[in-house]
């Protein structure tokens, strides 16, 4: 069967990570927290992170949801663990760029997360890719605790 | 009335040469199989032609003119107002108030009827089944009014405790809300239990009829009910138009909806006066096409049969149930007996998100519907964020539901 429109949105690598979640855990130690939802597709993320320094030394999250949603969740994790987090603002910031002008970032340590790109194409689950990133935001702002939602 | 009963099976290859949508093609040049119809219906070419007609021949305002253009089209609105009488089974067509949709007609009856009618302590009483449609104008009633709102509950299988419907249902209930199909697991109530029960309480019933008037044979006066709800766009006919039915009597006690022009008998500067009904109901300048092409949508329905549609729609459920079933990973919600399910199939697929499914099928050329379907109540107690969902019409085929079925085992090997 050739799919190249679905193959488009569900690249190898998003399969990947919707089927072997990286960082899939709650984090014991978490000093930090913050849930997503996109109620209406039924979309859940819970992530959890022990900040030091302005910097995100250990993420991880759990949640259910559409393949999208799960693996941008997944790829997020991988790229701000470790990272600054200005860093790590910068990085949501190069996503909703890329949601929106579906050209690729080129941003350092995007490489895995530019395969999303495909999903631009597809206006109705911009919401699911972006769930993982906003609730990110949430818990890097200060108002922190409130649920976010992308629909 | 017509001899729907003794009409024959449906010729489907005919009825498919009437809807131009059904030839075309999505994504990359697959036929379109569509099984969104408890969304949406599509639309004959008899019904798209009446609105062509009516912009092409006739259009011009309606109740205000003596001039011929005036004149034939208000013939039209009102021609299509008596069939549509007819096909809903209403013994009068004055008792047909043209609305937007279902949910106007609910919201009708919530602001012109239960505002003025209710008061603290009395109860209204609707399901856990329902549309959105049919929850939230009564909540708002609820906290408006300070009247209780009570639930008839749902059995696992999607069907409607009646045992507990006789406890709930009171000397307090007033009013008796619920719908003749469920749209998320397509089961169909038991209508004439609920009226009973409500009836020996002297409680008005509504019933909201936007999955079943479509699909199943509606005669709202064998019915027993009070108030009756529709979408033509649900029963191949356009968006932009419904029905509210409702006895004469209390059309004419309720206020009106909306107010303004084709709604007044008179206006001085200090009051005015009401229209007789339906009118009375029908402020504004109304979607005059859109009521010409539903009453044509009726008409179409008519020469086919409702009876011949729904023996098409249970065999086609039933085939779709065997097919469907014969996949290990899916989990079919709602009754498996066709006899107490319309023509929807709500389901998952173990581990595989609902938009997942629905975006690999559209690929396919298949239309589904994905998420909670307005029935949030029904998905928490299936303790499911949403389902995917094929409804059939007239129009669809056994091959279409081998198409879907394969796409499916499909789904799971690429997600699985
Ligand atoms: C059972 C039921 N009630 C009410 C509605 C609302 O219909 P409309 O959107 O046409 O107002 C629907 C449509 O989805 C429905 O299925």
């Amino acid at each position: 069967m050739s799919n190249d429109l679905l193959d488009d949105l569900y690249r190898e690598l998003i399969l990947d990570h919707y089927k072997q979640p990286r960082n899939n855990l709650n984090l014991p130690a978490a000093n930090c927290a913050a849930d997503g939802s996109n109620p209406l597709c039924g979309d859940q993320i819970h992530i959890t992170l022990t900040l030091t320094d302005e910097k995100v030394e250990q993420i991880g999250f759990t949640g259910s949801g559409c393949a999208i949603s799960q693996a941008s969740a997944s790829m997020m994790t991988e790229f701000v663990q470790g990272r600054s987090v200005i860093d790590a603002l910068d990085g949501i910031a190069a996503f909703q760029t890329m949601m929106t002008t579906s050209a690729p970032t080129n941003a350092v340590g995007f490489d895995d997360i530019d395969a999303l790109i495909g999903v631009s194409k597809f206006p109705a689950r911009v919401k699911c890719a972006s769930l993982g990133w906003k609730t990110l935001e949430q818990a890097l702002s200060t108002n922190n605790g409130v649920e976010v939602t992308t629909e | 009335m017509t001899d729907k009963e003794h009409r024959a099976e449906l010729s489907v290859e005919q009825i498919r040469r009437d809807f131009p949508v059904l030839k075309r093609t999505v994504g990359n040049d697959k036929p379109l199989v569509y099984l969104d119809n408890a969304a949406t219906s599509q639309t004959p070419v008899q019904v798209i032609a009446e609105i062509t007609r009516f912009y092409r021949d006739h259009n011009a305002n309606i109740h205000r003119g003596v001039h011929t253009l005036s004149v034939e089209s208000t013939d039209l609105y009102e021609g299509a107002r008596n069939k549509i009488a007819e096909f809903l089974g209403a013994p009068s067509a004055s008792e047909c108030v043209f609305t937007r949709n279902t949910t106007e007609s609910i919201n009708l009856v919530a602001s012109a009827w239960a505002k003025s009618n209710l008061q603290e302590g009395d109860e209204i009483v609707i399901s856990e089944i329902e549309h959105h449609s049919n929850i939230v104008p009564w909540q708002i009633i609820r906290d408006e009014l300070n009247v209780t709102l009570k639930f008839i509950p749902m059995l696992p299988d999607g069907s409607l405790d009646v045992d507990a419907a006789a406890e709930i249902i009171g000397p307090r209930t007033k009013l008796v809300a619920v719908t003749a199909m469920a749209n998320s697991l397509g089961y169909i109530t038991p209508l004439a239990d609920i009226i009973e029960i409500a009836k020996k309480h002297d409680a008005l019933v509504l019933v909201d009829g936007a999955q079943s008037a479509p699909h199943m044979q509606t005669d709202v006066a064998a019915l027993g009910a009070d108030f009756f709800a529709c979408s033509a766009h649900k029963m191949l006919g356009p968006t932009g138009i419904g029905i509210l039915w409702a006895k004469t009597e209390l059309l004419d006690i309720m206020q009106p909806f909306m107010t303004g022009g084709d709604m007044i008998s008179t206006v001085t500067m200090s009051q005015s006066t009401w229209a007789e009904i339906p009118a009375k109901f029908e402020a504004g300048t109304p979607n005059i096409e859109g009521a010409i092409a539903f009453g044509a949508a009726c008409n179409y329905l008519d020469n086919i049969g409702m009876t011949s549609i729904r023996n098409h729609e249970k065999e086609l459920t039933g085939f779709a149930l065997d097919k469907l079933n014969s996949i290990e990973e899916i989990t079919i919600f709602g009754p498996s007996n066709v006899e107490k399910r319309g023509g929807v199939i709500s389901f998952a697929l173990q581990g595989i998100h609902p938009h997942d499914i629905g975006q690999f099928l559209d690929s396919e050329g298949i239309a589904i519907r994905t998420g909670h379907h307005c029935a949030q109540p029904v998905m928490s107690a299936l303790n499911v964020p949403a389902t995917a969902r094929a409804s059939f019409y007239l129009y669809n085929t056994e091959a279409e539901i081998d198409h879907l079925t394969d796409t499916l085992k499909q789904v799971v090997k690429y997600f699985g």
